[in-house]
């Protein structure tokens, strides 16, 4: 029997309600982790009109290697409120699959409401160093490929396949900052120039910046999403995929686990009229654009994208975030949210989100 | 607003990795200047190799040497070099197809002639380490070749001796800051002083404060000096002696809840013989130069606290 060719639709409805964000700062040294993540939570649960007491499951992204700082998570639950013990959890991952895991809590049925949230502080550290400790320790951290470096391998490929030029990864950089001029959170906007080769063929103009910053959402199942929103962003699908570590056996001008995860989700069934993409590097878009299909008249990233503003293990979250707030405004009917993770988008999450028809 | 604090934190650690029988096998070869690959049951030949195949997960076993000469898939120059990376002046970055194999492997190119000599589908060689010891650094970088295809060793992938792990150092540098309210309970330090947080909704006091209140999710603003003499709620007695600290075992380590503090903070009881430290042993800070923490806490001679006055403490 041929298996079926529409994603199942998931066993609940379950929506985005509220997304709030920090200002995105090159570094924010007079706060600590909690005191910059503890307006965002304040400001999503004030949204909604709840208290932490009446939220089922708390679940966050965060990684102690960018401050540093070890168990900062923990930390940072101070601000959440967490005694009397909450039903808690946390991934060393971008927010987005904190949220993963949370829709996951919600389909069970055990609870109505789910706090994600997701902060980075890449200001007190080398973020181009951190990130080579997440790469296979045999044969590729010992040679400290930095992120830049690696995107930029990825890059060529892309220029050497006839998929791209730097013109058109420039023009990629200019569309995304233009966009942010309308996002007061982002870090990076209007005119950016293009700078001079970060690692070749990536310029400076080609990468995200670097900086501070944080994102919760909350989710609700069922009559409980339209008792707290006016209109919720139901997640009609949301899967994640990844490729293989080694860089050599990937085809880095591909994205196969980006393009499963769409489908899985159900993002090929009817079309997108809005895409938020995680392509923290101008290169990166172009293969998203490819694998997720999406065509001319989808308006990719309103929001500036991470090229606008990318903190790191939120950024993820805020795809997912803007995408649903942009249901909420009536500004989207069907929008695609993507994450990605890893050295040259080597895991990606898709999710599909819809309003109610108006 | 007080000055942000700020200071110099250093994270490192030498990794200490065991080897799985491919990994060994490729590493030992490096040694001996053989590049091994290992070989998919669909026939595709893995350089770097691996365990465990990528596509079907099935454990792989049969190793095949390949040269030490390929192709360039894929580059990028790096203008820069960074701590830790292969070379120390500008080189390319290269994913290099080695003629053999079906895939790339990652590492630096040295290429004299600045990036505008090197291209996708250029030929190289591997430049090996002077000093190899089993690890992927035993391939210094590659180099550009002309002369064809490098001939192979005839190794069957066994080796005498070979390495069973890596020690691979790790380092990395940060300028840490404490952030608000922690900045606040420093700065207070160096004037002698103690000073937590009180929270607005549930007015506990905090020592040290850590800018939110845990129980009440809000944040704690209100300054509020507490101490200097507290009782000691528990301890313990320390037998081992720490490293690169100069304190004599056995030693006392206590909870202290300060005198208007609703927590209590950890720090050593001295003035004192060990094993007469008690639950509610009223004490005092005392001060080292140069700011920060009490050097430790001694008796200050008073009866010993009630135990009602410090149970919700413990």
């Amino acid at each position: 029997m041929p298996a079926p060719r529409s994603a199942p639709r998931p066993l609940r409805d379950i929506a985005v309600v509220a997304f709030a964000q920090t200002d995105h700062r090159r570094t924010s040294d007079e706060l600590s982790e909690v005191e910059m993540l503890m307006p965002v939570l304040h400001r999503v649960l004030a949204q909604t009109g709840l208290r932490t007491s009446d939220i089922g499951f708390t679940c966050s992204g965060s990684t102690d290697y960018l401050a540093g700082r070890a168990f900062s998570f923990t930390m940072a639950l101070d601000g959440v409120g967490a005694w009397p013990p909450i039903s808690e959890s946390h991934v060393e991952m971008d927010g987005a699959w904190a949220l993963y895991e949370a829709w996951t809590k919600l389909l069970t049925g055990d609870v109505d409401t789910a706090l994600v949230y997701a902060y980075g502080k890449s200001s007190p550290g080398s973020v181009r160093d951190v990130l080579t400790r997440q790469l296979d320790p045999y044969y590729v951290a010992p040679l400290w490929p930095d992120s830049v470096a690696l995107a930029a391998l990825q890059a060529q490929a892309l220029i050497d396949a006839g998929d791209t030029d730097e013109p058109a990864l420039a023009a990629v950089a200019t569309r995304s900052r233009a966009s942010a001029t309308g996002n007061s959170h982002a870090q990076l906007r209007g005119s950016v120039p293009r700078g001079e080769h970060a690692v070749r063929p990536l310029r400076t103009g080609d990468c995200p910046p670097i900086g501070d910053g944080a994102a919760a959402v909350i989710l609700a199942a069922g009559e409980r999403a339209r008792e707290l929103c006016e209109r919720p962003a139901w997640i009609r699908g949301i899967d994640h995929r990844i490729e293989a570590h080694g860089l050599g056996v990937r085809d880095l001008t591909d994205s196969p686990s980006a393009r499963l995860a769409a489908e899985r989700a159900g993002a090929f069934e009817r079309p997108v009229d809005t895409a938020e993409l995680h392509a923290p590097f101008t290169s990166q878009e172009v293969v998203l654009r490819k694998a997720l299909r999406l065509g001319e008249g989808v308006d990719v990233n309103p929001s500036g994208g991470a090229l606008a503003a990318n903190p790191i293990m939120a950024a993820g979250l805020i795809r997912i975030g803007e995408a649903a707030a942009r249901i909420g405004r009536g500004d989207s009917d069907r929008a695609l949210a993507h994450a990605t993770s890893g050295p040259c988008l080597q895991q990606n999450l898709v999710a599909v989100l819809e309003g109610d028809p108006r | 607003m007080p000055e942000v604090l700020k200071a110099p934190l250093v994270v490192e650690f030498p990794f200490t990795r065991s080897l799985g029988p491919v990994q060994s096998a490729f590493l030992t070869g490096l040694r001996e200047r053989v590049v091994l690959g290992v070989r998919t049951v669909d026939g595709r030949t893995l350089v770097p190799p691996v365990e465990y195949d990528p596509v079907t997960s099935e454990e792989l076993s049969e190793l095949v040497e390949v040269a030490g000469t390929g192709t360039v898939t894929t580059w990028a120059w790096n203008h820069e070099s960074r701590r830790g990376q292969p070379l120390d002046r500008p080189f390319a970055w290269v994913l290099v197809r080695l003629d053999g194999a079906d895939t790339g492997l990652l590492h630096a190119l040295d290429a004299p002639g600045g990036p505008d000599s090197v291209h996708t589908g250029m030929r190289v060689r591997v430049r090996w380490a002077g000093e190899r010891s089993g690890a992927i650094t035993d391939i210094a970088c590659f180099e550009p070749h002309d002369d064809g295809i490098a001939e192979l060793t005839g190794s069957d992938g066994r080796f005498e001796n070979p390495v069973t792990g890596i020690v691979a150092p790790a380092r990395l540098d940060y300028t840490y800051s404490p952030g608000r309210a922690q900045s606040a309970y420093i700065h207070a330090l160096a004037e002698r002083r103690v000073v937590g947080e009180r929270c607005p909704s549930c007015r506990k006091v905090y020592v040290p404060p850590r800018g939110a209140c845990p129980t009440c999710g809000v944040a704690t603003s209100e300054r509020v000096e507490v101490g200097p003499r507290g009782t000691v709620t528990t301890y313990c007695i320390v037998n081992i002696k720490a490293k690169n600290l100069d304190i004599e075992v056995p030693y006392v380590y206590a909870h202290i809840a300060l005198d208007g503090a609703d927590l209590a903070l950890h720090g050593r009881i001295g003035g004192i013989p060990y094993d007469q430290v008690r639950m509610g042993l009223r004490v005092e800070p005392v001060w080292s130069d140069g700011g920060g923490h009490p050097d430790h806490y001694r008796p200050t001679g008073e009866p010993d606290a009630d135990y009602e006055t410090y149970k919700e403490l413990l």
